[in-house]
């Protein structure tokens, strides 16, 4: 096996070794360096993380190892494979390599399955393109159907023999992406390459992904290339860390060194934008529930919101029995996992869902049966800000309009007025008031996301909806929105429902959270009381799944968390 | 962070807004951001249309003879001459001459396409717009209705059509209404579906539903947020339905609902006129306007397919990035 990289006499050789490694993509805007001579390897059993924020070119490297990237991609350098190197080699070596020797797990579960065949017949796909390691021959279909259901075994998947022939759409996220790892282990490669293999799963589902992989490091030695911009997912799972930062590698160590004293700026910053949860809270300081003798904004009392279900389908009711405040000047923190309701809250009282039942008065407005034009002269007090700030701005409106468009349905002031207006309001979340004239592709994701807090803004409401305001941004820029957003309401006094599913970021801003679970508000109270001391037995789930960017202490919670499953 | 390498998952580039206004005109900024043989089918598919518009533009000047001209100075034009001499492209079994009535027919096919593009445009974006935004019973009728013309044959609707407006007779208006008209019928259910699939995708966006949140009346969404967004694909659905309004022109004419030779030239007309010549040897009077029809379909469908390719980044070719090597500084300069 010949590797081009100093191998350490003593340590078996890398399973994959990457030399001075460039990618480069030719775009409509020239050229763009996606990766510059990147060098690493992995040793067999190992599971080494690359992170880095977006554009640094973590995936980029990731899909290099299986030969996966477009046309318009340029690469130089060597990416070896078991001796075999993945850049040069022909389409037909390649496709025995992959799934052989590499397999790919990828970050949608809901994607990477084809909803037309059944989850045996996927698995059994790799099997049956791949002659057999032992006997050199391809495998019958009922080999590869056995083989398959070993592989789902494998995973924990519970009656792997009636499974096997269900379709993905009967699994639930967690196990969908179970049946993926199935996939990419069925012929038993030496290498797997997780690309953000829990990024769309809920942390509860997370933490059981990560402890299937895991396993699979310590039971079949199989090693891991895990990309991630999540540290608390490197703090539970990796041995190793390489940190990207704008195609380069800027710092490399193992991962405890890497959490305990990182040499790198640019690492010792982007670990100290990680909120980790129980450090940094807005109610620390808090016995009882602040803001209570103010006005009080929302308040919602049995509240049901139900969505109509298909011919002849139930109803599916998404908040069901919900009861709540909301006072002036508070932030109330809204957490819960997807499903959970919190969004479907959040847009009923912006006026964007109708309830079905209980109560629910925003500004003294009952929501219940409303009328939109009766709703709207209210709706100038209450700002929204959205998920995604690429997709909350018309990008064929400069930055100035879509800030000044509530004024002019609201206000009418003159231009001149407007203008100023904008400008003072860009100035108040501290972006150039020049930016006005841009157009918001020209932004980049935090400064969107900070003028779509200038627009939520711009008639002075007295009531803020934040759906999930940072969850689209990296680490670095959402520290800056958060710290940011907790400025402004300072200043501004608004009452403010923060909805995440983050419950480290909802920590940092609110005094008061609730926890929804299946559309039942199981617990509310302060924050840090919550977090530290939960009473509802989900509530403690959730808290004990959620990894932090420390790999002692996350070894430790994940014993509590074991502990609590009872296994 | 705006130029991530995931390219492929950026949304559909928008022809900058920042750009002048020449740079940002469909064919234009399509042009200028094609490669290789993408490019090399839209400027074929130009000079193709090009030519066309040119020849329209210029019939009178270019034509040696007039479309219903039958004699001249040293007297009547003789019947199936072969081409050369004073008749390029020959004559016709009525003396026409070919060549000038191919020329004048251009001018025939382009008023036939604006008269059908601006009949079926406006009905078909307004309705989709409406349709698609306000839903409910309104789109649910609307729809179905849409559903039904397309059971239509458009011959049929324009030979209907020719009756109704002409009393059968034969004029350059009613021709050409008549083949406007049909051809609008079928547009407007294209038009207003392509519109309505837009708007409703666009309709659940986060900027439609933040105009929402600020109390944007429904004309306002539609208006400022939608319109400009959902018309983006038109100029594709527009070249493409160019060359459709076309065919059903020279379709009707062949059927003998076209325009009588004497009120203008039509390419359709004239191949029916030639159906007899073929089994005599004469070629001329039925390949030149089989060329015409060819020549100008086949030009507005390149430069449609072509846009339609471009608009798509899965689809658009980019020329090669060149060798990865890196300029450390090369994007030190960018937005963080």
């Amino acid at each position: 096996m010949s590797t081009s990289s100093p191998s350490t006499p003593g340590l078996p050789a890398p399973v994959l070794a990457i030399n001075n490694l460039s990618v480069t993509f030719a775009t409509d805007g020239g050229d763009v360096h996606a990766v510059r001579g990147v060098s690493l390897d992995v040793r067999p059993g190992e599971v080494l993380a690359i992170v880095g924020e977006s554009g640094s070119g973590k995936t980029v490297t990731a899909k290099t190892i299986l030969g996966l990237l477009p046309e318009t991609a340029t690469s130089s350098g060597t990416v070896l494979i078991n001796g075999a190197d993945v850049i040069s080699v022909s389409p037909g070596r390649l496709r025995q390599i992959r799934g052989r020797d590499v397999a790919m797990v990828f970050q949608e579960p809901s994607t990477a399955l084809n909803p037309v065949f059944t989850v045996g017949w996927q698995i059994a796909e790799g099997l049956r393109a791949h002659a057999d390691k032992e006997s050199g021959r391809k495998l019958s279909s009922r080999e590869a159907k056995e083989r398959a259901i070993e592989a789902l075994r494998k995973v924990g998947i519970p009656d792997p023999e009636k499974r096997v022939n269900y379709y993905p759409h009967q699994f639930s996220g967690g196990q969908k992406q179970r049946v993926v790892i199935a996939a990419a282990l069925a012929l038993n490669p030496g290498l797997i390459v997780a690309d953000e293999p829990t990024t769309a799963l809920d942390v509860t589902v997370q933490a059981e992904i990560l402890a299937l992989l895991r396993d699979l490091r310590d039971k079949y030695g199989t090693s891991i290339v895990l990309i991630t911009h999540n540290m608390g997912v490197v703090a539970d799972l990796a041995d190793r860390v390489v940190v990207m930062y704008r195609g380069d590698i800027v710092e490399e160590a193992s991962a405890r060194t890497l959490f305990a004293e990182p040499r790198q700026d640019y690492t010792k910053d982007l670990l100290a934008a990680v909120p980790h949860l129980g450090r940094d809270s807005a109610s620390a300081t808090l016995s009882t529930r602040a803001h209570q003798g103010a006005e009080v904004l929302v308040e919602a009392k049995d509240l049901v919101i139900e969505y109509p279900g298909r011919l002849g389908a139930p109803a599916f009711r998404a908040v069901d029995g919900v009861s709540l405040t909301l006072s002036k000047g508070e932030v109330f923190g809204l957490v819960g996992e997807s499903g959970s309701g919190k969004t479907t809250i959040g847009r009923a009282i912006a006026g964007l869902n109708r309830t079905t039942g209980g109560s629910l008065k925003v500004l003294g407005f009952e929501m219940l049966g409303m009328k939109e034009r009766a709703f709207k002269p209210l709706r100038k007090d209450i700002g929204f800000v959205f998920q995604d700030p690429a997709a909350s701005f018309n990008p064929q409106l400069t930055i100035g309009d879509c800030i000044a468009e509530p004024m002019l349905i609201h206000t009418k002031p003159s231009p001149a007025q407007a203008r100023q207006r904008v400008a003072g309001l860009l100035e108040s979340v501290q972006l150039p008031a020049s930016y006005a004239g841009r157009y918001p592709h020209e932004l980049s994701g935090g400064q969107r996301q900070r003028a779509s807090l200038a627009r939520a803004l711009s008639l002075n409401p007295r009531l803020l909806i934040a759906d999930e305001p940072t969850s689209a941004l990296d680490v670095s820029v959402q520290a800056k929105v958060l710290e940011l957003f907790r400025d402004i309401q300072e200043e501004f006094g608004f009452g403010c429902l923060f909805i995440s599913h983050d419950l480290a970021v909802v920590d940092i801003l609110s005094q008061w959270v609730g926890v929804l679970y299946k559309g039942k508000l199981v617990e509310q109270g302060i924050g840090s009381q919550v977090m530290g001391n939960p009473g509802h037995d989900y509530t403690k789930r959730l808290v004990a799944s959620l990894p932090v960017p420390d790999p002692d202490e996350q070894a430790r919670r994940r014993e509590e968390h074991r502990a609590l499953l009872g296994i | 962070m705006s130029s991530t390498p995931q390219g492929a998952e950026a949304p559909v580039p928008v022809a900058n807004p920042r750009a002048g206004l020449f740079r940002r005109l469909p064919v234009v900024s399509h042009l200028s951001r094609s490669v290789g043989l993408q490019r090399g089918m839209l400027v074929i598919g130009l000079v193709l249309t090009g030519t066309f518009l040119l020849a329209a533009a210029l019939a009178p000047l270019l034509a040696p003879f007039g479309f219903a001209q039958l004699s001249d100075a040293d007297g009547s034009f003789p019947s199936q001459q072969p081409p050369g001499g004073k008749h390029l492209w020959g004559t016709t079994v009525g003396g026409y001459d070919v060549l000038s009535r191919v020329l004048w027919g251009t001018q025939t096919a382009l008023l036939v396409i604006v008269v059908a593009v601006a009949l079926s445009i406006f009905a078909g974006v307004a309705l989709g717009l409406v349709s698609g935004y306000l839903g409910g019973w309104l789109d649910r009728i609307l729809v179905v209705v849409a559903d039904a013309v397309y059971a239509f044959p458009s011959l049929l609707v324009a030979i209907v059509m020719a009756i109704v407006i002409s009393g059968g007779q034969s004029s350059l208006f009613g021709g050409i209404m008549a083949a406007a008209t049909s051809i609008t019928v079928v547009f407007i259910p294209q038009y207003f579906r392509v519109i309505r699939a837009e708007t409703i995708r666009l309709k659940s966006e986060p900027f439609v539903e933040s105009a929402k949140v600020v109390g944007a009346s429904n004309l306002r969404i539609i208006t400022r947020h939608i319109y400009r967004n959902a018309t983006r694909t038109l100029p594709l659905i527009f070249t493409l339905n160019a060359s459709e309004a076309i065919l059903t022109l020279a379709a009707l004419g062949f059927l003998g609902f076209g325009i009588e030779p004497s009120s203008a030239a039509e390419w359709g007309f004239d191949l029916n006129k030639a159906l007899a010549d073929t089994t005599s040897g004469i070629w001329w009077t039925g390949v030149f306007p089989g060329l015409a029809i060819v020549w100008t379909v086949l030009g507005l469908t390149l430069v449609g397919e072509s846009i339609n390719d471009l608009n798509d980044p899965r689809l658009r070719g980019r020329k090669r990035a060149r060798a990865a090597v890196v300029p450390a500084s090369a994007e030190k300069g960018s937005k963080a």
